[in-house]
């Protein structure tokens, strides 16, 4: 019996309403087939599929396309006329899970650790599956996030998250891929966080570097102590650089300004590892040089002011063609405090509308993350063989005027959309008698 | 030039008389050790050439002084026996100039350490012991008299500069009590002082006032009108008050000058308005941009007072550096030098002062400049002489050189604006001050003659200075100088051939011929030894003058200048933009009124107003613009914003009524013409929610270029702006709170004393010119007489509610309430009262309070029937406020049409200007934009946004201005390299910060450069 979507949406919603979200499940593992039909279906790779279909067997994409059969079993059955499908997005670099309210609440807040040099640090294990913040992340359609802790010059491991799981361990879909770095700031400005302004006794570039020179030599030790086999006594921070140097784990270095990537450049070269650009809002001047390096981008957000008055006032906006033109492999992050990053297919959006095309866009927050954060074999896009990690839209997902989200899959696990602001908004219809 | 003989000849007896003179020792009473020593002080200075003032300048005359004064200047002056005469031919004598801006012989006061800001501790009252005022910042009871002294480290760079006489007061405070004029001299303090109460002096600085009122610009413009209020009201020395040195003293210095530093030419126009409310006519401190503004600066009427201050060459050699100065700085960099003459050109009348230079020797240099690029010496001659002595009343003692007054007077080798001329002596009260540079007499060039036993060689020498000299014959040679007193050292060494040869460092060859002489008459003679250590013998006979040097700045007259643009800076326009007749032609307009949507429509706009929505119009002399597949709509009203102003918060206590946004607006923003770029028309710039009754409010349309006065939106009704919840209890505070409320029970005790207070005051039936009048009431009364109204920050239903209640007690309203992210959990008491709601349309989860935030707000109230506007609160999501309304639609099912209207004509409503803006319609204002594509979609892009029928933003011209503008900075930053170059000063670079402010409401940071109010306000300090 084909079941239909429509009971099961009746269903959750009949679940009661609560204004905390414990009653938002996460959705049991689902080993049968599922189709959703009719779709205006965006592959994620440039590829769109008019009146298609996606079969799902166990969790995974085991067909796209049209005029696929669909059997009178015990299948679930998605109707998606006139609906848009979409990979499941990816948020790129998170403290989703470890800060669920900055300011006046420190208790609540764990995403930045004391010390410089944390590279044993990983933020998987404070990651909290409860956090209200999640499920409205899943209702806007971004399903994966990587997340990262942020204390210190070495800040430890970034691990990536499905966001429908009991706890963190059901949580993990990547473990400690990337290590991160906060790259000292080569920026002489003025001010209370430019360390101590334009007279000051110290110049404040010269510190950073000499901040970066220590970087380097804590790698350059730890490498000659990984190449011993046999240690007396074992050094944690340089064991957890193991996986670093075996190119298991990339480098994601958080910098803005030019000479601050090129010195990032430069750590690649050195070392050996892969190098990954965390904000970057000065990328588009050094375009080239990224991509003959190879230098992949996490892009601070496109929404956000130009770093000086001089600039083209639509600079972050249009920045993503610039990088898209040159060939460099990016994603776009969203990391806005207050919004708390479900406006991330926006930033995409505004991207399309300021020089990527809309499929370009799209892949810049699905398969362009996925690659940069090496999940590009199980997720990013709907190609067979891959997670089924599947939004559908009522319309265009990049568009707010137009972009809801009806269903969500991860895994192929049909996901609930339900979170503490659908509840409330529920709690308060009710109170009004509105519809 | 002839060599200056008289003084040489004059040089013995100068020493003996350098002594101080004790003048008429036997009426002072000051004993003496020793013997009385009287003396006359009579000197003639004859054959000179007296530029007596700016104007009048007679040669072949004699000056001559007695006792300090000058007794005769001009021509057929008969010389007293006892005069002792200095022969001055080709000399110059001028006035000695004056500084009326400086804080010489005064100690500078120190700021005590720690953390300022809206995050620290707070200090309620003042740390200032004895009877004085309230506020530690008002110090008019300090006189600069009796913190004077005589310094000379501190006299003698002026005085070699050429200054004789100086105002001086203490730089600290927003009042800073009187200044004294005294002169340079280095005798007894008793002597200097020309006139002991000369001025008084303001600013809008608190200095080193520690107490945490007021803490923005606003505060401090509150402050001083509260000031000039309460001065008047104690004249009748009203009992409560009991002794207020402070006011007297305030009172008591009316009469003076009122000197006010405002530093900037924003600054200068507020501090000006300030004079008018107040009938006092400030002579204003100004900075080095006033030419950026230079019609309003005229129309201030003020005598300014100018610094020759001007920003050093950075070096911007290495582009990634250069990248991050903005064009608004190099700009300035390059016409700085040319305000003075800006101002001379307006008619506007100014002293010039040292007192912002680094180093007082850059004055000589930077007044030239200043002459190049276009003063007239006349001018400038006055601007240091007679117009500071008459501003403050003392050109009866100083100022020209006229019989009577005091002997301060310089001798030059020439016209004094000219680059070679020397000031030789600066004579001060008859006290004679050598300010000759060292070796100056024995500049010239010499015949050099070597004689030993290889026979005779001779070389030609130029002597430039006490360190430098050049010596050529057939070839040049290396030559290193020293002169002291009358001994000379001279090395000579071949220079070394090929590259490198020339240049300072480059002789290869240390054991040259060595000479060592000493002075004999005109020239100099002396043994040495040669290269290969044999003795030798020498002389060098003087020949002439040296040849001048060019004159660099004569070269570089000023060519390919940068403009002023309006605003100053990147994106500013060429001239203030007008309004012109427009014709959009088959559009798809939301009018936002009965008609709805209308699919090719044409509308016209005339004289800034909308002339005619419907088909097929035409308009003679209209600009068309082809609306085909475009969209047009009422211009975006941004109901909570905060750019273009310089300060936004003043949270020093928690009812701060009387500080008004609309006195310090900042129409240099780029942020306003950002912000028309998506498409906003009108802003409402609000108080930040630092305290619970923060201050008025400032409705502005973005005229970009206009003037503080020109944002205005003229007409509307006032507002002000009040906050509840975390903010107001200062959550976020770094070492906890002290100030009252700490609770939201606190916040409403709050709100219910002031408008206690308030009803009191009101009410009180005290004789008029008894009361005190206190603005912060009067804000309030407006509001409980409906004449002021409130929008008032706030997130939960519990103090929603208590608003409501306190609101309902008084009798006033809550207009609207902005941010309201729980409206919708008490939308119908709101309803109930009229409340507006405006607010967020995705925020939350940042902070405590917004944990039961939803997206869904907007939609509910919406629903129940609330009028409900989305704001930005963020200069960066101004820009896309079409976009936030689009997600109303998203979140709660909210029409097309309504959404729009959310960021249009539903703010319009809340701020009561709807019957001027927020729809299409016939007779209203025309702001309107035009967009690329669906207005709530986000690929739509503003094309064209239209305030008052005039284009303020025009997405062509703005990609020809991006064109414009990196054409621009590339010709300054290689002019500035080749500068940096030529001169060997250029700085680091500065990235020039941008300055956002906020509502203290979030941390979002994320501009590279990004600074706010209190980071702006520190670097200043520093």
């Amino acid at each position: 019996m084909k079941k239909n979507i429509t009971a099961i949406i009746a269903l959750l919603l009949a679940g009661g309403v609560a204004s905390a979200q414990d009653d938002v499940y996460p959705a049991p593992e689902y080993k049968g087939l599922s189709f959703i039909t009719n779709a205006t279906i965006h592959v994620g790779n440039g590829q769109v599929i008019n009146n298609g279909t996606i079969k799902i067997n166990n969790g995974k994409i085991e067909q796209v396309g049209t005029n696929i059969p669909i059997p009178v079993d015990d299948v679930r059955v998605y109707n998606a006329a006139g609906k848009q499908v979409y990979p499941g997005m990816i948020l790129p670099d998170t403290d989703l899970g470890l800060k669920e309210i900055s300011s006046g609440v420190r208790g609540s807040n764990d995403f930045r650790e004391l010390g410089d040099w944390n590279t044993s640090v990983r933020s998987i294990v404070a990651y909290n599956t409860d956090s209200r913040i999640i499920n409205t992340l899943k209702a806007n359609g971004i399903l994966l996030a990587s997340v990262s802790p942020q204390g210190g010059l070495l800040t430890g491991t970034s691990s990536v998250v499905q966001l429908d799981a009991w706890n963190w361990e059901d949580a993990a879909y990547q473990l400690d891929g990337a290590l991160h770095l906060n790259f000292p700031s080569l920026l002489q400005r003025r001010g209370r966080f430019g360390g101590g302004g334009m007279q000051g006794q110290n110049d404040p570039i010269k510190e950073a570097l000499a901040r970066v020179e220590a970087v380097k030599q804590f790698f350059r030790e730890a490498k000659a102590y990984l190449a011993e086999k046999t240690h007396a006594e074992t050094n944690l921070r340089f064991e957890s650089l193991r996986p670093l140097f075996e190119k298991k784990q990339k480098l994601f270095v958080h910098a803005g300004i030019v000479k601050e990537m090129l010195v990032a450049i430069d750590f690649a070269k050195e070392f050996g590892v892969d190098v990954v650009i965390v904000g970057g809002s000065e990328s588009y001047q050094i375009a080239d040089l990224l991509r003959e390096n190879n230098i992949a981008v996490i892009l601070s957000p496109m929404h956000n002011l130009p770093t000086l008055e001089d600039d083209d006032v639509d600079q972050p906006y249009k920045t993503p063609a610039i990088l898209q033109k040159a060939g460099v492999l990016f994603a776009i992050n969203d990391d806005h405090g207050e919004s708390r990053y479900r406006n991330l297919p926006f930033n995409a959006g505004t991207a399309a509308a300021y020089g990527l095309t809309k499929e370009e866009a799209l892949q810049s927050v699905t398969l362009n993350p996925a690659k940069i954060l090496g999940i590009a074999d199980r997720t990013g896009t709907l190609e067979v063989g891959k997670d089924a990690n599947i939004v559908i839209s009522a319309g265009d997902l990049l568009d707010m005027r137009t972009s809801l989200v009806t269903d969500v899959f991860i895994q192929g696990r049909k996901v609930s959309l339900e979170n503490k602001q659908t509840q409330l908004y529920e709690r308060y219809k009710k109170k009004y008698g509105i519809k | 030039m002839t060599k200056p003989e008289c003084l040489l000849r004059a040089g013995l007896l100068f020493l003996v008389l350098s002594c101080t003179r004790l003048l008429n020792a036997q009426t002072t009473t000051f004993p003496v050790n020793g013997l009385a020593d009287p003396r006359s002080g009579c000197y003639a200075f004859t054959n000179a050439t007296l530029v007596k003032d700016g104007q009048t300048t007679v040669t072949e005359a004699t000056l001559l002084i007695r006792d300090g004064r000058i007794v005769a200047a001009g021509k057929g002056v008969s010389l007293p026996k006892d005069a002792v005469v200095l022969d001055c031919s080709g000399k110059f004598i001028y006035p000695s100039l004056i500084d009326i801006y400086s804080d010489y012989g005064i100690a500078t006061p120190q700021r005590q350490p720690g953390e300022r800001g809206f995050f620290a501790p707070q200090q309620f009252t003042s740390s200032t012991k004895g009877a004085v005022g309230w506020n530690q910042a008002i110090r008019s009871e300090v006189n600069g008299i009796d913190l004077f002294s005589v310094d000379d480290s501190k006299a003698k760079p002026l005085r070699d500069i050429g200054f004789g006489t100086v105002l001086t007061h203490q730089k600290d405070g927003i009042a800073r009590g009187t200044g004294a004029v005294v002169t340079l001299a280095a005798i007894r303090d008793n002597k200097v002082v020309v006139k002991e109460k000369a001025s008084a002096h303001y600013s809008f600085s608190k200095g080193t006032s520690s107490q945490s009122y007021p803490g923005s610009i606003m505060g401090a413009v509150a402050l001083l009108r509260q000031t000039y209020i309460d001065a008047a009201w104690y004249r009748n020395r009203p009992a409560s008050e009991g002794l207020n040195l402070s006011l007297d003293a305030w009172n008591a210095s009316q009469t003076l000058p009122q000197i006010f530093e405002a530093g900037d030419k924003w600054s200068e126009i507020r501090a000006d308005r300030i004079g008018d409310e107040f009938g006092v006519q400030y002579i204003i401190k100004g900075g080095s941009n006033e030419y950026q503004r230079i019609k309003e600066i005229a129309a201030t009427k003020a005598n300014f007072i100018i610094s020759l201050n001007y920003p050093e060459a950075q070096n911007v050699e290495d582009p990634a550096d250069a990248r991050f100065v903005s064009l608004g700085d190099l700009q300035h960099w390059e016409l700085a030098a040319g305000n003075a003459a800006a101002l001379e050109k307006a008619g506007i009348s100014f002293a010039l002062t040292t007192s912002d230079l680094r180093d007082a020797k850059q004055f000589w240099p930077n007044l030239r400049k200043a002459i190049q690029y276009g003063l007239s010496e006349s001018r400038a001659m006055d601007a240091l002489t007679r117009t500071p002595a008459m501003l403050l009343g003392v050109y009866d003692k100083v100022g020209s050189l006229d019989a009577g007054k005091l002997a301060n007077f310089l001798i030059t080798t020439g016209n004094i604006f000219q680059e070679r001329t020397q000031i030789v002596e600066n004579w001060v009260q008859g006290e004679r001050y050598n300010v000759r540079p060292e070796g100056w007499e024995i500049q010239g060039l010499y015949k050099l003659t070597l004689r030993g036993a290889g026979g005779t060689t001779e070389y030609n020498l130029d002597i430039k200075s006490a360190s430098s000299a050049t010596v050529w014959s057939k070839d040049t040679l290396t030559a290193k100088f020293a002169y002291n007193a009358g001994l000379v050292s001279l090395t000579l060494s071949p220079r070394s051939s090929g590259r490198g040869a020339g240049r300072p460092g480059a002789a290869g060859n240390a054991s040259g011929i060595r000479l060592s002489g000493a002075r004999i008459g005109n020239g100099w003679q002396g043994t040495g030894v040669d290269t290969l250590g044999k003795t030798i013998s020498w002389t060098a006979v003087y020949q002439q003058a040296g040849t001048p040097a060019p004159d660099t700045g004569r070269k570089r007259t000023p060519s390919a200048m940068a403009h002023v643009t309006y605003p100053f800076g990147s994106y500013g326009n060429d001239t203030i933009p007008v309004a012109q007749s427009l014709l959009i032609r088959n559009a798809t307009v939301w009018t936002n009124e009965k008609d709805g949507k209308l699919e090719g429509v044409d509308v016209v706009v005339r004289n800034g107003k909308i002339a005619k929505v419907g088909r097929n119009l035409s308009e003679a002399g209209a600009t068309v613009i082809d609306g085909s597949g475009k969209h047009l709509t009422a211009g975006v009203i941004d109901e909570h914003s905060h750019i273009a102003a310089f300060s936004i918060n003043e949270g020093a206590q928690s009812v701060t009524s009387e500080v008004r946004i609309g006195d310090n607006l900042n129409p240099d923003d780029v942020n306003i013409y950002r912000q028309l770029s998506g498409g906003v028309t009108t802003s409402h710039i609000l108080h930040g929610s630092a305290n619970t009754i923060g201050g008025q409010t400032q409705l502005i349309k973005l005229r970009w270029g206009a003037d503080d006065e020109g944002l205005k939106f003229k007409g509307a009704d006032p507002f002000i702006k009040f906050a509840l919840g975390e903010n107001v209890k200062r959550t976020a505070a770094t070492q906890g709170n002290s100030r009252f409320p700490d609770t939201r029970m606190g916040v409403e005790e709050v709100l219910a004393d002031a408008f206690q207070r308030a009803r009191d005051y009101r009410d009180d039936k005290t004789a008029k010119n008894l009361r005190r009048r206190d603005l912060e009431l009067d804000a309030l009364v407006e509001i409980m007489e409906n004449k002021r109204f409130i929008t008032c920050h706030s997130y939960v239903q519990s103090e929603i509610t208590a608003l409501l209640r306190v609101a309902d007690k008084y009798g006033f309203k809550v207009n609207t309430f902005t941010h309201i992210l729980e409206g919708y959990k008490v939308a119908d008491k709101m309803k109930e009262r009229g409340a507006n709601a405006s607010t967020f349309s995705d925020w939350w989860a940042y902070k405590m309070e917004v944990q039961d935030a939803i997206a869904y707000n907007a939609a509910i109230m919406h629903k129940v029937g609330l009028n409900v506007c989305i704001n930005s609160d963020d200069a960066e999501m101004a820009r896309r406020l079409n976009q936030e309304a689009a997600k109303a639609i998203k979140y709660g099912g909210v029409s097309e049409e309504d959404a729009l209207k959310m960021v249009t004509l539903n703010p319009a409503k809340a701020l009561h200007i709807d019957k001027w803006v927020g729809s299409i319609r016939e007779g209203k204002d025309a702001d309107l934009v035009l967009w690329s594509d669906h207005p709530l979609s986000i690929y739509a892009k503003a094309l064209y946004t239209i305030v008052d029928g005039t284009v303020y933003f025009d997405r062509q011209k703005d990609e020809a201005a991006r064109v414009r503008i990196a054409a621009e900075k590339n010709r300054l930053v290689q002019k500035m390299i080749a500068e940096g170059r030529s001169s060997g000063t250029a700085g680091p670079a500065r990235p020039t910060p941008q300055v956002v402010l906020h509502c203290e409401e979030y941390d979002h940071r994320v501009g590279l450069l990004e600074t706010d109010e209190h980071e702006e306000n520190e670097a200043n300090h520093q």
